[in-house]
């Protein structure tokens, strides 16, 4: 299924030693309605970077994750994953999400499962690993994000942190290429919120590929290589982290900011 | 309360909240005393008002004769296991059926249209059907056909004419349970790689099944009750069997009896129903109504 479709673009990477992006977003549009939430999306991802996507509620920064996993369709653009053009009907879409994990802002854990059942589930229905196994390896990303022993809990019996931190474990079992991460702090008390930033913080350490919507300006600017400011659907400005949070060149990025962050 | 409030880290209540706790223990005890009181004399003056009519001593020599009663009781107890056994298996069928129309009723895509209609059509046709017409139709009708494989057995056919009926309204239960589950239920497993078909059947369906258990267990208790109406196609259950007793004695406590004993049948149903549906918690239904007693 992979490495079937031509690579987009001319290999610009090579010559200054960056690598190829893993994706690769171009004209994407989404509209729901009259209302254009996604106007024109350009954006890369290189392997293990860290970006992070900033901008006002209802700027398109969940939308854009939901297209991205195929959670949503696009009414216009291509995107790539590595270098497969994932928006072309006939490509299995279960197998490139397998490829993704999704964190969502609420949760979403599975209610009537126990903590174990949720991140073993798709390993063996998605993946084709064994009860046993996948409950091992279920178990080991448990210990991973420090909840080895919730695993046999439900849900509703854990804390807003901790929930996260299993959702981030059960994105996190299969391996994915990209990890998308939307909002994952929203829903939280401000007291457990560095609990699973401080989780995102190790995984970029360990080299995962990450594409975050997040409101924690000071987490963004910590751990993400780029930030992307959106407003509107569109991509207003995108640069190294501490350029963008500390020295926007648009106003509208400025704006943006200084009600973020007053002083 | 307030004992163990005064135990607790051996803390000593204050005037003020000893004089509240007092005040609403007297509070309690006057509910009880008018509790009982209130049922003894409405049941006092509804047993008089029925003692008093005139025609209480032939009713009472035609519906409550204890020799009847206890000469009817086999033959009843008999009927009422064949009610027994029909709702058991009545309510196996149902329920996977019910399950079915419900997952073509919420089936997308245009590829489901024909399915989608003919379980919508279905439950459409029979929860407006009278129980009783589709018991007739389907037990004087089938048999008119003269099959030649089908049954012509009044247990099969009454049976058979519950089920599609009964199927119709639980289906609509299940469909209600199915639509309750939240989308981002889905999403969550979409977004792992789960395809449709293993999303409903591993995440959407045992949840929404979970949440309708108690008014499923409700449509349990009136199913053990309807599965009564198969009497009507001679099948020998307990009304059945009140009936012959009744015509032998030329006495109608039978019924009474098949009465008192569907009322058996169905209390400990109604209690599990209740008691299920208030240790809801493990449901991951809000338990919305947590500490509404304590209000005033």
């Amino acid at each position: 299924m992979s490495g079937t479709s031509e690579r987009p673009g001319t290999g610009t990477g090579s010559d200054d030693g960056a690598p190829e992006p893993l994706l690769r977003v171009r004209g994407v549009r989404k509209a729901f309605g009259d209302n254009v939430v996604l106007d024109g999306i350009d954006l890369d991802v290189r392997p293990h970077q860290v970006i992070a996507l900033i901008g006002a509620s209802g700027s398109g920064k969940s939308t854009l994750l939901r297209t991205i996993d195929l959670l949503e369709e696009v009414d216009d653009g291509d995107i790539w994953l590595d270098g497969l053009d994932i928006c072309d009907p006939r490509v299995d879409a279960n197998a490139v999400r397998a490829r993704m994990g999704m964190v969502f802002q609420s949760f979403n854990l599975f209610g009537h499962l126990r903590v174990l059942e949720n991140v073993a589930l798709a390993q063996r229905l998605v993946h084709g690993v064994a009860r046993a196994e996948a409950d091992e390896r279920a178990l080991a990303m448990l210990e991973r994000v420090g909840l080895a022993d919730k695993a046999r809990s439900f849900p509703d019996e854990l804390s807003g942190g901790q929930q996260q931190r299993v959702a981030i474990a059960r994105a996190l079992v299969s391996s994915p290429r990209l990890l998308l991460l939307d909002e994952v702090t929203s829903a939280l008390d401000p007291e457990l919120v560095g609990e699973v930033l401080d989780l995102l913080t190790e995984l970029r350490a360990e080299g995962h590929t990450m594409l975050i919507a997040t409101h924690e300006m000071a987490f963004a600017r910590d751990v993400a290589d780029e930030v992307c400011f959106l407003h509107h659907g569109r991509i207003h400005e995108q640069g190294p982290a501490a350029q963008v949070l500390t020295d926007p060149q648009q106003p509208r990025t400025r704006e943006f900011l200084r009600r973020m962050l007053p002083r | 309360m307030s004992d163990m409030r005064e135990r607790a880290g051996g803390y000593e209540p204050s005037a003020r909240q000893r004089e509240r706790d007092a005040i609403r223990r007297r509070a309690a005890r006057r509910s009880t005393v008018t509790a009982f009181a209130s049922t003894v004399v409405v049941t006092a003056v509804v047993v008089l008002a029925v003692v008093n009519t005139p025609g209480w001593p032939r009713v009472r020599k035609s519906f409550l004769d204890w020799d009847v009663a206890v000469a009817s009781l086999p033959k009843v107890l008999e009927g009422l296991w064949l009610n027994v056994r029909v709702l058991v298996v009545a309510a196996v069928v149902i329920f996977f059926f019910a399950l079915v129309l419900a997952i073509c009723r919420t089936l997308r895509g245009p590829v489901f249209f024909p399915l989608r209609a003919a379980a919508t059509a279905y439950v459409d046709l029979f929860r407006g059907l009278p129980l009783l017409l589709v018991l007739l139709v389907v037990g004087f009708g089938i048999p008119g056909l003269r099959i030649p494989w089908m049954t012509t057995s009044p247990v099969w056919l009454g049976g058979l004419a519950i089920v599609l009926t009964y199927s119709a309204y639980v289906a609509e239960v299940f469909r209600a349970g199915i639509e309750s589950v939240h989308p981002s239920q889905v999403a969550a497993a979409r977004s792992l790689g789960l395809s449709r078909a293993q999303a409903t059947r591993h995440v959407v369906l045992p949840q929404a099944v979970r949440r309708v258990v108690p008014p499923l267990l409700n449509d349990l208790v009136a199913l053990s009750k309807d599965s009564g109406l198969i009497s009507i196609l001679g099948a020998y259950d307990a009304i059945r069997a009140a009936q012959v007793v009744t015509s032998q004695h030329a006495n109608f406590t039978p019924y009474i009896v098949a009465g008192f004993l569907f009322i058996l049948l169905t209390i400990p149903l109604t209690r599990f129903t209740d008691a299920f549906a208030r240790r809801s918690g493990w449901l991951g239904a809000q338990s919305g109504l947590a500490g509404g007693g304590a209000l005033r």
